[in-house]
């Protein structure tokens, strides 16, 4: 890697964020019905009568906009879950942060009716809640041993803990009624079926607060990789760190959660290809996952929306089909 | 310039540290010798203020380590792990420039000073022609040099940057050193050797290492430390303090302590295990 630094951070920004940009400006544009572009920004047609708008704005944009959202806040999870954790397989979905998110967004769902699948900003609340109690029995766990967790405690740990989370989640729906179910198994493939701009104003919040904590842990997270000692020496306050970085991978999982239901290894698959183009440095990794992660889910969702036209396929399929067979090459390549 | 005075430290009900006790001048290099559980990396942890004991006070010129604030301390003392396992793949270069961060603001990059000063040390480790190659490709000695040379850019103080009084290194740096070539061969072990010999005469940089190797504490050492059993069994200059009845309390093993005359420094010969009644017998 060459260096200036600044100059490297200034080009992932500004690279990752034309990814970024193309394909948010794309992904609506593609479908299973042509738009016009000149008709939909035709202001002399009322937007009732409309159809080429109501496509572009009100299914596809809002559509995009949380696969954006979702994939930049899933990867930049994993990203800090990672370097936190000192280790390659952490991730929301592994850690089974993302199940918690869901088992709090589906308790929100169920019970709390009047707010419904849409209701806001309960849901997003209550995922929040649910990713920080998964995050709080993984700090547990960590804070054992505080060399790291070696990746088999880690991933047994998180398998445990999904499954756990996952009857919790079918003990809901039992108690669901029949109309609220096939929403929520839908929900819960990992789905971007957002139809208006209300669940995405409501994750902002959490997002916002989270970029604060990125802009300053990047050099916390480096020294991690060196191990929490190390860290301690060269003048970070170690447990301060920890605690920002669990707090904000709960922020993001549960701000991304809320919007796009549990969507399995974009926190995997998005921080490793990134490391392989840009190094290890988490000030250019965390901005450039961040960025990717976006680019990736939209382009996944377009693949969702399209491949079995005109059936739309919940972009979590898309995912863990991706995903799957990379984490296996992960697991193998790490022995 | 280091103190550490009566300084007590148990895990749960396991006392590892009782009463040590500490003196380290400008410009010294000291080792803190034992065996393999007497304490020694606890205690070094402990003068780094990386623990905290619960009983006594390590001062660093007169200020207890404790209360001064992690990052201005960091720019005074650095440490040395034994070993370091990376988590992700970073160059030899971006480890160096890791040595830069207490001197940096909360959101602040390295600048082009920094860079300067992260290549200066490893140009003074002997590892700038590896800058861009990846850390794990590396040997365990070259690792080694690469961590101590992140340990000097974290002690260099920076011209183009000033913050106050407290900034810099004006009462000199303090390098710690734990078990500096327990991983390496005799060849990186000379290497190393040499390159904290050099760092003391040409930087006046003060050292403290833990090891077990009685050799290379005496070919590096002005002063020793015995630990045993987590006390000071004695201190003083080495030529004083490494004879065969230390090597016997320490160890429990006969040894000839020699002056080698070639290189005028204390050579220890293990010859065998001292029966273990007849040691206990002599202690007593």
């Amino acid at each position: 890697m060459s260096f200036p630094l600044r100059r490297r951070v200034w080009l992932t920004f500004a690279g990752f964020g034309a990814l970024a940009v193309a394909a948010c400006v794309v992904a609506p544009l593609v479908g299973t019905t042509p738009v016009s572009l000149g008709r939909a920004f035709d202001r002399s047609i009322p937007f009732e009568a409309n159809v080429d708008a109501q496509i572009l704005f009100v299914a596809r944009l809002p559509r995009t906009l949380a696969g954006a959202i979702v994939g930049a806040a899933l990867a930049a999870a994993g990203v800090v879950l990672q370097a936190l954790l000192r280790n390659p397989l952490a991730s929301p979905f592994t850690l089974g942060v993302s199940a918690g998110a869901a088992l709090g967004a589906m308790l929100a769902i169920t019970f709390i009716p009047p707010l419904g699948l849409a209701g806001l900003p309960g849901v997003t609340v209550a995922s929040f809640a649910g990713a920080l109690g998964a995050v709080a029995v993984v700090y547990l766990l960590a804070g054992v041993r505080h060399r790291g967790l070696s990746t088999d405690v880690l991933l047994l740990a998180g398998v445990t803990l999904n499954a756990f989370l996952s009857a919790l989640i079918l003990l809901v729906q039992y108690f669901a009624d029949f109309s609220q179910t096939v929403r929520t198994v839908r929900w819960l493939m990992g789905d971007l079926d957002v139809s208006s701009y209300l669940p995405i104003v409501a994750a902002l919040p959490l997002l916002l607060v989270a970029l604060v904590a990125f802009a300053w842990l990047p050099r916390a997270l480096n020294l991690f990789a060196l191990g929490a000692e190390h860290a301690a020496a060269r003048g970070i306050d170690v447990p301060r760190a920890q605690r920002v970085a669990f707090f904000s991978a709960s922020l993001v999982t549960g701000a991304a959660v809320s919007l796009g239901g549990p969507v399995g290894f974009v926190g995997i698959v998005v921080p490793h290809l990134v490391r392989l183009m840009v190094g290890a440095d988490h000030r250019v990794v965390l901005p450039a996952a961040t960025l990717f992660g976006a680019a990736f889910l939209v382009s996944c969702d377009v693949i969702a929306r399209t491949v079995l036209a005109p059936m739309e396929l919940p972009v979590g399929i898309i995912t863990a089909l991706i995903g799957g067979p990379f984490f296996l090459w992960l697991l193998l390549r790490q022995r | 310039m280091l103190q550490a005075a009566d300084i007590g430290l148990s895990y749960g009900d396991a006392p590892v540290l009782r009463g040590v006790g500490l003196d380290v001048a400008r410009g010294d290099i000291v080792g803190i010798l034992g065996p393999n559980g007497s304490g020694k990396t606890t205690l070094l942890r402990v003068l780094a203020g990386m623990l905290r004991p619960q009983a006594g006070r390590v001062l660093l010129d007169g200020r207890d380590v404790a209360s001064i604030p992690r990052q201005l301390l960091a720019r005074r003392l650095a440490v040395v792990p034994q070993e370091v396992h990376l988590a992700f793949d970073y160059t030899v270069l971006e480890i160096a420039l890791m040595g830069r961060y207490p001197h940096l603001g909360a959101f602040e990059l390295e600048g082009p000073s920094d860079v300067e000063i992260a290549r200066e040390a490893l140009e003074a480790t002997g590892m700038l022609p590896f800058e861009h190659r990846a850390f794990d490709t590396l040997s365990g000695g070259e690792k080694q040099r690469v961590v101590i040379a992140a340990a000097l850019a974290q002690l260099a103080s920076d011209a183009s940057r000033t913050r106050g009084p407290d900034d810099g290194a004006p009462g000199g740096s303090l390098l710690l050193l734990d078990e500096p070539t327990a991983a390496l061969d005799l060849h990186y072990q000379i290497e190393v050797s040499g390159l904290i010999r050099r760092l003391n005469a040409d930087r006046g940089m003060t050292m403290v290492l833990t090891t077990h190797d009685l050799n290379f504490a005496a070919s590096v050492c002005h002063h020793l430390a015995l630990l045993r059993e987590g006390r000071v069994l004695a201190a003083g200059p080495v030529d004083q303090v490494l004879d065969a009845a230390a090597v016997e309390a320490l160890y429990g093993v006969r040894a000839d302590v020699q002056r080698h005359s070639g290189s005028g420094r204390l050579v220890v010969v293990p010859i065998g295990r001292v029966d273990p009644e007849v040691r206990r017998a002599r202690q007593a």
